[in-house]
């Protein structure tokens, strides 16, 4: 999602008193996509009809993670490119306007498309839920999946709209306050989960967008 | 961007995002689903006080794939052509709710007033003002222009290429529009026109003025762009002594385009006059991109549109 993650330069606008802790390292990381592989094909789907869409920025690297795995425990040798997506949403947002324009990055779909299979939406963090709402009105205009499931590293609850995950990585409680910061290898550098707790003070000041 | 009046507001990293805007939303055109919920409720106007089709239905598409009402407003037959002042058109757009206001019109500078004059406070798009900007048909071109010279490149400028504009100059808004943008983006710009279309000035611009299109075409160009000779603005005569003889020295012909590059590609703004700047069969020939500048329209102004009203940061921060 994208609410989640301000860039990872931001980090050092963080208030010294915001207190950090990590929730999942590389390896926990590393056995949550394994497990959520396993269970997308034990859904009882296979490979053949699936595709991975990832929802940039970071539901992108998660897809092709997925993807890899899925292909290595089927022995699937097709292109992970023909597994594995991204779905941009910034057009189907219900914030634009209250937001500063995102740029918004490419969508690229398997070459085969969407209609009648199986189509597996990835993104690092389930918060509201509007995020995934977006992304079901993008697909419509793409085409006509099978079914839709969703998958995530991170549910940190409290949603605004009637959507749940299919996978899970982790189940997080958070406070509104608490904000939840996910590091990927291919977009910054490492692995890992963190939640951060606003220190006292004025504190908090990226956490309202919902 | 708070409006999109003239390429002289944009820096070079402005250009370039409103580029890759308009990629996305060229990505976005061939899905079987065209429509784009990004501005559901908005308004946009169209104020057109001088005739012209192409440009209109272009923003007109552009505003209705991003699911945008759209209303034309053209002086003919309107309370304009009755007497009524910019300033009262302004006030009345005003009131009836518009969200954005693109406006047309003869005179250089209208677009410019009405974001300035406090008469309106939308973002206000320039769709042309006399002879001074058409800055939306100048990102139309660069865009046409990366697709076919930079394939594959989303990011970039353009870099080392370089651009003849010929004809008529003097009337031509798209030739300013596209001096400032192609030489923002890095290419390198000639234009060629009979020194009586030649506009006062022109030796500030940052480009190159020459009077022999042969001379031009001999340094290898990678596009050329033809202009319309704008000839309901030549009020009086004497720009030029015949047309056949315009053709001649300034046209396009059959004979000079086979004297190009084999990667050089033909542009021209439209509407073009077959025959006359341009020859038909060079603007139905392969290195033609004509037709295409006209798609590319709809995508750059779906995405200046985009940068412009998919934002509202002067509106009062929502609470969650």
């Amino acid at each position: 999602m994208h609410d989640e993650q301000p860039p990872a330069a931001s980090d050092g606008e963080e208030s010294s008193a915001a207190e950090r802790s990590r929730v999942l390292g590389a390896d926990q990381i590393r056995r949550a996509l394994t497990r959520i592989a396993h269970e997308i094909l034990e859904s009882g789907h296979g490979a053949d009809d699936l595709v991975l869409l990832g929802i940039p920025h970071r539901g992108v690297p998660l897809a092709e993670r997925l993807a890899e795995q899925i292909a290595r425990a089927e022995g699937d040798d097709r292109p992970l490119d023909q597994l594995a997506g991204s779905l941009d949403i910034t057009m189907y947002r219900d914030d634009l306007r209250h937001n500063p324009t995102r740029a918004p990055s490419p969508t690229r779909i398997p070459r085969d498309g969407i209609d009648g299979r199986t189509v597996v939406l990835v993104d690092d963090v389930l918060y509201s839920g509007r995020t995934i709402r977006a992304a079901l009105d993008a697909l419509g205009a793409i085409g006509r999946p099978a079914a839709v499931r969703l998958a995530v590293l991170v549910d940190r609850g409290h949603r605004q709209l009637p959507i749940r995950a299919d996978h899970v990585g982790k189940n997080l409680p958070t406070s509104r306050s608490e904000r939840v910061h996910v590091q990927l290898t291919e977009t910054d550098g490492t692995d890992a989960v963190d939640i951060v707790r606003p220190g006292p003070g004025p504190a908090a000041a990226g956490e309202v967008r919902a | 961007m708070r409006h999109f009046i003239s390429i002289a507001d944009l820096d070079r990293a402005e250009a370039i995002a409103v580029l890759a805007t308009a990629e996305h939303m060229a990505e976005t055109q061939s899905r079987s689903i065209r429509k784009l919920p990004t501005l559901v409720g908005a308004t946009v106007v169209n104020l057109f006080f001088e005739d012209s089709t192409r440009t209109r239905i272009s923003f007109e598409a552009a505003a209705k794939r991003l699911s945008a009402d759209v209303i034309n407003f053209s002086a003919k037959g309107s309370s304009v052509s009755k007497g009524e002042s910019l300033k009262d058109t302004a006030l009345t757009l005003q009131a009836m709710g518009a969200d954005a206001v693109v406006v047309r019109s003869g005179s250089s500078g209208a677009a410019h007033l009405l974001a300035h004059s406090g008469w309106i406070d939308q973002p206000i798009v320039n769709a042309g003002d006399g002879a001074h900007e058409h800055p939306t048909q100048a990102m139309l071109d660069a865009f046409t222009l990366r697709r076919h010279l930079r394939p594959g490149d989303r990011t970039g400028g353009l870099d080392g290429i370089h651009v003849v504009i010929v004809g008529d100059v003097l009337h031509s808004r798209v030739a300013r529009s596209n001096v400032l943008l192609l030489t923002l983006l890095g290419a390198r710009v000639t234009l060629v026109a009979p020194p009586a279309l030649v506009p006062v000035g022109v030796s500030a611009w940052p480009c190159e003025i020459l009077y022999d299109l042969d001379e031009a075409l001999a340094t290898g160009p990678d596009a050329v762009m033809m202009l319309r000779v704008q000839r309901e603005r030549m009020v009086g005569g004497g720009f030029f002594p015949t047309e056949g003889e315009y053709s001649r020295r300034y046209g396009l012909t059959t004979v000079r385009a086979a004297s190009l590059p084999a990667h050089s590609i033909v542009l021209h703004p439209g509407p073009m006059i077959r025959g006359f700047e341009i020859a038909g069969d060079v603007a139905d020939s392969p290195r033609s991109v004509i037709v295409e500048q006209v798609a590319s329209g709809v995508f750059v102004r779906m995405a200046v549109l985009y940068h412009l009203l998919a934002t509202d940061a002067w509106e009062a921060p929502r609470e969650n």
